[in-house]
């Protein structure tokens, strides 16, 4: 493999087949992507991967990959993906996660707090303040999303619909195919409210922990930023001017500044 | 034929710029549209027409379950259901049905369905729909991956709470019962069952695995739904099954009838713009939850053929409603003619006539159920007569059923 070269490679976990990206060298790093999910060509990938050995395991059910109906709740997608850290040989690697796979990063390290010592949480879901409702991503139309997501809609929709052309009826088949499978699986642990309990376990959490958060998140706003920095010992928060809830391609620099803190 | 009369319980108070002011009639609609003491009447007046047509013969009184709408006033459809059940004495009590994934515990459905079916000495046909995502997603919060488990769970759960005659433990995945003992137990153990299905193979073999009838409640009327129905029994030839009985189906179709077809239009137009316009302006984003369809069923395309934007029909004027099938509407004769079209074309022994759309006043329901029960229905009843026997799919009631009421008539007149 050559080196900040992404590759996707198979291999089969105890409970279901993974799709993994990987790539570049350095440190151990696992990042595991939000519900958007994660290509190849993401350009926050590559540039993780100028630093790191990066293995970025895709949930089944994401990309090319199928669903897996074993994997139902909060404790099946967190041990499925301490399954495969162990798969992998990691030890005690930097682990990563962008909004749904910050929470699924934050629980894995609640519940398995001696195999992680370095967490990154990039505006993780997972809790839940009355005063502050999550919008309903699950009710929200495709066009409608660059408005919550981005800091500047404007080149953020750009970015989201680069090469695609919805009056292609394949094209629009094959999408509707791949939103289905993913935020269904999605669904399973962030319908119809993304919280499951994580706030009773944050208190295990022994990792070296920062908090990066873009400044114009509408999606999950600052407030559970500064939430999950009260409930994690030692965290620190980190706030980023300029940037929404797709803080890892509007501010990737300002990213991967945060992580290396962890270094 | 079976025909069952059908209102959906529409709020007919939606004001005229409902669709442009608003963004979804389901869901999250604005609940000050609601007013409950025009609600009284509401309600009255519906359950009065659900009795009226019970009095003209109709074979069933049907009720379904919708949530947070102004669509159809009946989250509770065993409550209406009971409100009828002595009152109207001779129809089947068509229950289309208890979204099984949403009863916690699902036995709450055997419990409820058993209780109608002895109030009304075994006159329950029992629905068992997944329910639209509206509903249960958005609605009941129900995790749109996980509803097809969940229904498939309760369903096992509610069979076996009839069948059984001794209390057992139930080790589910959805519920966990350590003594599940149905109390009381239905006269028909089982209750004929329908499904309603949207286009799926996986619900086709669920209704052929089970003997249940395959009921399609499409607004779009009879045109429309041929494909789905092909599918149906291609499917049911594809397996060998033993019979193509008209009655393991069922379809929904809006029906008005006047004493001409000019007298149709002005009647009811605008009860039927109200229904496209504003009853079924759902916001695309409540449509449909990603992960309530399996990926098959959308990989087979049934989406697009089946399923065709709710709204589409809000801007058609009467004649392409009428010319596409949407509406059966015209004279005795004409309706007449249609329904044979819709009856063979669909291979269908179960109808459920939606006699009362949107905002249609009392008075002019009566005027076409009416014409419907005497001078339509007689004409189609007996148009499947190699299959007048088969009765697996309805009631079977008891000869000798109680008199509701006749404790206070004995006590008024003296006697015992």
């Amino acid at each position: 493999m050559e080196a900040n070269n992404i590759e996707l490679r198979t291999f089969k976990a105890p409970i279901a087949d993974i799709h993994l990206l990987e790539g570049g060298s350095g440190p151990d790093l696992l990042f595991l992507h939000g519900a958007g999910g994660l290509t190849k060509e993401d350009p926050f990938l590559a540039a993780l991967a100028e630093k790191y050995h990066v293995y970025a395991p895709l949930l089944p059910g994401f990309g090319e990959s199928e669903e897996c109906g074993e994997i139902r709740n909060m404790l099946d997608f967190t041990l499925h993906t301490l399954d495969i850290l162990m798969a992998l040989n990691l030890d005690k690697p930097i682990v990563v996660g962008h909004s749904m796979g910050g929470m699924i990063a934050a629980e894995m390290a609640a519940i398995a707090p001696n195999d992680i010592d370095k967490l990154c949480l990039i505006c993780p879901a997972g809790l839940w303040l009355d005063e502050h409702p999550i919008p309903d991503i699950f009710a929200t139309m495709p066009y409608e999303l660059p408005e919550l997501l981005f800091h500047d809609p404007e080149a953020g929709g750009a970015m989201m619909t680069a090469g695609a052309d919805f009056s292609d009826p394949e094209f629009l088949t094959a999408f509707l195919i791949q939103n289905a499978r993913q935020l269904g699986m999605a669904g399973k642990i962030l319908f119809p409210v993304p919280e499951r309990g994580l706030s009773e376990r944050l208190y295990r959490v022994k990792a070296k922990t920062i908090l990066v958060w873009g400044e114009s998140d509408k999606l999950i706003a600052m407030p559970y930023g500064e939430a999950f920095n009260k409930a994690i010992a030692g965290s620190e928060l980190i706030r980023v001017p300029e940037a929404g809830h797709m803080i890892i391609v509007e501010q990737t620099a300002a990213v991967l500044g945060a992580i290396g803190k962890l270094s | 034929m079976k025909f069952t009369w059908f209102n959906l319980m529409p709020w007919p108070h939606l004001p005229d710029d409902f669709r442009q002011k608003n963004k979804s009639v389901w869901v999250d609609i604005d609940s000050t549209l609601y007013d409950p003491v025009k609600g009284h009447d509401v309600y009255n007046d519906y359950l009065d027409m659900l009795e009226y047509a019970d009095n003209l013969g109709y074979d069933g009184l049907g009720i379904n379950e919708h949530h947070q709408n102004a669509y159809g006033l009946m989250p509770s459809p065993n409550i209406m259901a009971a409100a009828i059940s002595r009152r109207a004495l001779n129809s089947a009590i068509v229950v289309l049905g208890n979204s099984l994934g949403l009863y916690n515990p699902p036995t709450r459905v055997a419990e409820e369905f058993a209780m109608l079916d002895v109030i009304t000495g075994g006159r329950l046909v029992a629905g068992f729909p997944v329910g639209s995502s509206m509903d249960i997603n958005y609605c009941y919060g129900d995790i749109p991956a996980l509803s097809r488990e969940r229904y498939q769970e309760a369903h096992d759960l509610i069979k076996k709470a009839w069948a059984e005659p001794k209390p057992f433990a139930w080790n589910g995945r959805y519920t966990k019962l350590r003594y599940v003992n149905t109390w009381p137990k239905p006269i028909q153990n089982p209750p004929p069952i329908h499904v309603p299905g949207g286009g799926s193979v996986e619900t086709y073999d669920f209704c052929l695995d089970n003997t249940y009838s395959y009921s399609y409640l499409s607004f779009s009327g009879y045109i429309r739904a041929k494909l789905l129905m092909q599918g149906y029994w291609d499917r049911l030839t594809e397996r060998n099954e033993p019979d193509e009985s008209p009655y393991r189906a069922g379809f929904a179709q809006t029906i008005c009838v006047a004493e001409t077809d000019a007298e149709a239009e002005r009647l009811y137009k605008d009860h039927v713009s109200y229904f496209f316009n504003r009853c079924l302006h759902v916001a695309p984003g409540f449509a449909d939850a990603p992960g309530y369809r399996t990926i098959k069923t959308i990989k087979s395309g049934a989406l697009s053929q089946f399923a065709p934007d709710l709204g589409e029909a809000a801007h058609m004027p009467w004649k392409q409603l009428v010319d596409e099938g949407y509406i059966i509407a015209g004279s005795p004769a004409t309706v007449r003619e249609k329904m044979e079209d819709l009856i063979k074309g669909l291979r269908v022994g179960n109808i459920f006539c939606l006699m009362h759309i949107g905002d249609m006043p009392m008075e002019k329901t009566k005027h076409s159920t009416k014409l419907f029960a005497e001078q339509v229905i007689p004409h189609l009843r007996n148009m499947w007569p190699e299959y007048e026997d088969d009765n697996r799919f309805w009631i079977e009631p008891l000869n000798k059923r109680a008199t509701p009421g006749s404790i206070s008539e004995r006590k008024a007149t003296g006697e015992a």
